[in-house]
């Protein structure tokens, strides 16, 4: 690859002065140099399809949260990109139990402790885990 | 209390964080030379192992490897050390930081703050090195940042404690003795041996040359086998380990000529330029299948012969490598 075919297609995933990928490229005698690039598009469609696919999944589990099927907890165990198993190695709470936590009757009466450990893995308050409003105005990976 | 160790970004984190460590004990090594020297190009396609329930690619060998073997090849003493339990291991880095010794370590990146939102997916082979605290704020030369950036004590001990596949168990990793010559000749040449044989020989289909050839395979036959969605889907997860922050495809090669360009001025062997130039142009063939993979998966697979072509380009690829590391294999001194 040479200098002048670094690409520089900013998709708003990198920042100059914060992070860029740096390259090597030739220069016009054929000698490798470290260039900054801000993005290649390739690169950024593989970024979107990969938080496109979770931001459907969380879209699902979302609505399911909204109408009651599932508590808050499904919607920020999606949201973190999470599954029972990695949850319950950040957690330290056996999956058998968070699987019954994901049920609204069950999670709603937990003591305040257990909600706590939930809420500091996924940096929420306790007030917002239990908050279906705050599910509700979450947003997306892919704004667009 | 701040370490003076001079951060450099790098293509790579554990090429940077060694070769960032190695600048600090005046061990001037560009990372293209780390890079050359640990025999950081690799290729390995795992369909039975997942990552985010997709088959793991990878372009690069396990975390830690490239440290272990430059600063072996070097004749450089280092400790390594791993932690079950969190507090420890962030008071052994604080004793180490007192004394002004630079710590490199695995993290995972996603919890680690200053990285951008859409990078932190659960990945946990990052590096980086710690060189200084202060109050409760530690300083944080990360490879992948243009500047020095900073964690608490909380953040850090989260990432080096993070989750999942490969967790890294607060793993860490300092040069604890200098020599006073190296033999940095030698060390090129065993790195490249090292390199040619990893790609040429490993017996186990997936691995190296032969493993490019089994994913080419693999690949042509996913629209059929997984449906257009998820084929989609495993592609974008080709490109992202091919072309992500830290890792690559295209990246590597275009590091292993640069490599490939300061070894035949350190060993005055001018037919390693030609050897450059011919990786070169492999780099260039993987740029050209990351962007037909891209938009390929952008129409989620709409035209299932492009995936055909995909393969044929890989097994291009994988002759010219092939070509490439008969002709490095036989590198002397």
């Amino acid at each position: 690859m040479k200098i002048k075919d670094v690409p520089q297609d900013d998709d708003g995933f990198l920042q100059e002065g914060k992070v860029r990928d740096l390259c090597y490229a030739i220069d016009e005698d054929g000698n490798y140099k470290q260039v900054l690039s801000i993005g290649w598009n390739p690169k950024n469609e593989a970024m979107k399809l990969a938080l496109q696919l979770v931001d459907e999944q969380v879209e699902n589990t979302k609505q399911a949260v909204i109408e009651g099927k599932l508590s808050p907890l499904a919607y920020y165990m999606e949201k973190n990109m999470m599954d029972v198993k990695l949850l319950s190695q950040y957690t330290g709470i056996p999956k058998r139990k968070i699987r019954k936590h994901l049920n609204p009757n069950v999670f709603f009466k937990l003591k305040p402790s257990l909600i706590e450990q939930y809420a500091k893995i996924f940096n929420l308050s306790i007030q917002d885990l239990l908050n279906i409003e705050s599910v509700k105005i979450s947003k997306p990976f892919n704004e667009e | 209390m701040k370490i003076n160790l001079q951060h450099k970004q790098a293509a790579h984190c554990e090429n940077g964080v060694t070769s960032n460590l190695l600048h600090f004990y005046n061990i001037p090594l560009s990372e293209p030379m780390v890079f050359g020297i640990g025999a950081g190009l690799f290729f390995s396609h795992m369909p039975f192992i997942k990552l985010n329930f997709i088959p793991v690619t990878s372009f690069r060998p396990l975390p830690g490897f490239i440290f272990k073997r430059v600063t072996r090849r070097l004749g450089i003493k280092t400790k390594r050390f791993k932690y079950s339990n969190p507090q420890q291991a962030m008071n052994e880095m604080d004793l180490l930081l007192e004394k002004g010794i630079p710590v490199g370590m695995l993290v995972g990146v996603f919890y680690l703050s200053y990285f951008p939102q859409e990078f932190r997916f659960h990945f946990n082979a990052h590096n980086l090195v710690v060189f200084g605290k202060e109050n409760n704020t530690y300083f944080i030369s990360d490879p992948v940042m243009e500047n020095v950036e900073t964690l608490t004590y909380d953040e850090l001990a989260k990432v080096r404690f993070a989750k999942g596949t490969y967790p890294p168990k607060g793993r860490m990793y300092y040069i604890s003795e200098v020599p006073e010559k190296i033999d940095l000749k030698g060390a090129i040449v065993k790195g490249i041996k090292q390199a040619s044989k990893d790609m040429l020989t490993i017996p186990i289909p997936m691995f190296g040359v032969k493993g490019i050839r089994f994913m080419a395979k693999r690949l042509k036959r996913w629209p059929e086998k997984l449906g257009e969605k998820k084929a989609a889907l495993y592609l974008g997860q080709v490109i992202r380990m091919l072309e992500e922050i830290g890792t690559g495809g295209a990246g590597f090669r275009f590091i292993y000529a640069a490599f490939l360009q300061e070894a035949a001025g350190v060993l005055e062997q001018p037919w390693l330029l030609e050897v450059s130039k011919e990786m070169t142009i492999v780099g260039d063939k993987w740029r050209e299948f990351a962007y037909l993979a891209a938009r390929t998966f952008k129409k989620r697979g709409t035209e299932t012969a492009t995936y055909e072509q995909l393969s044929e380009l890989l097994m291009i690829i994988a002759n010219q490598e092939e070509e490439i590391f008969k002709k490095l294999k036989k590198i002397s001194l």
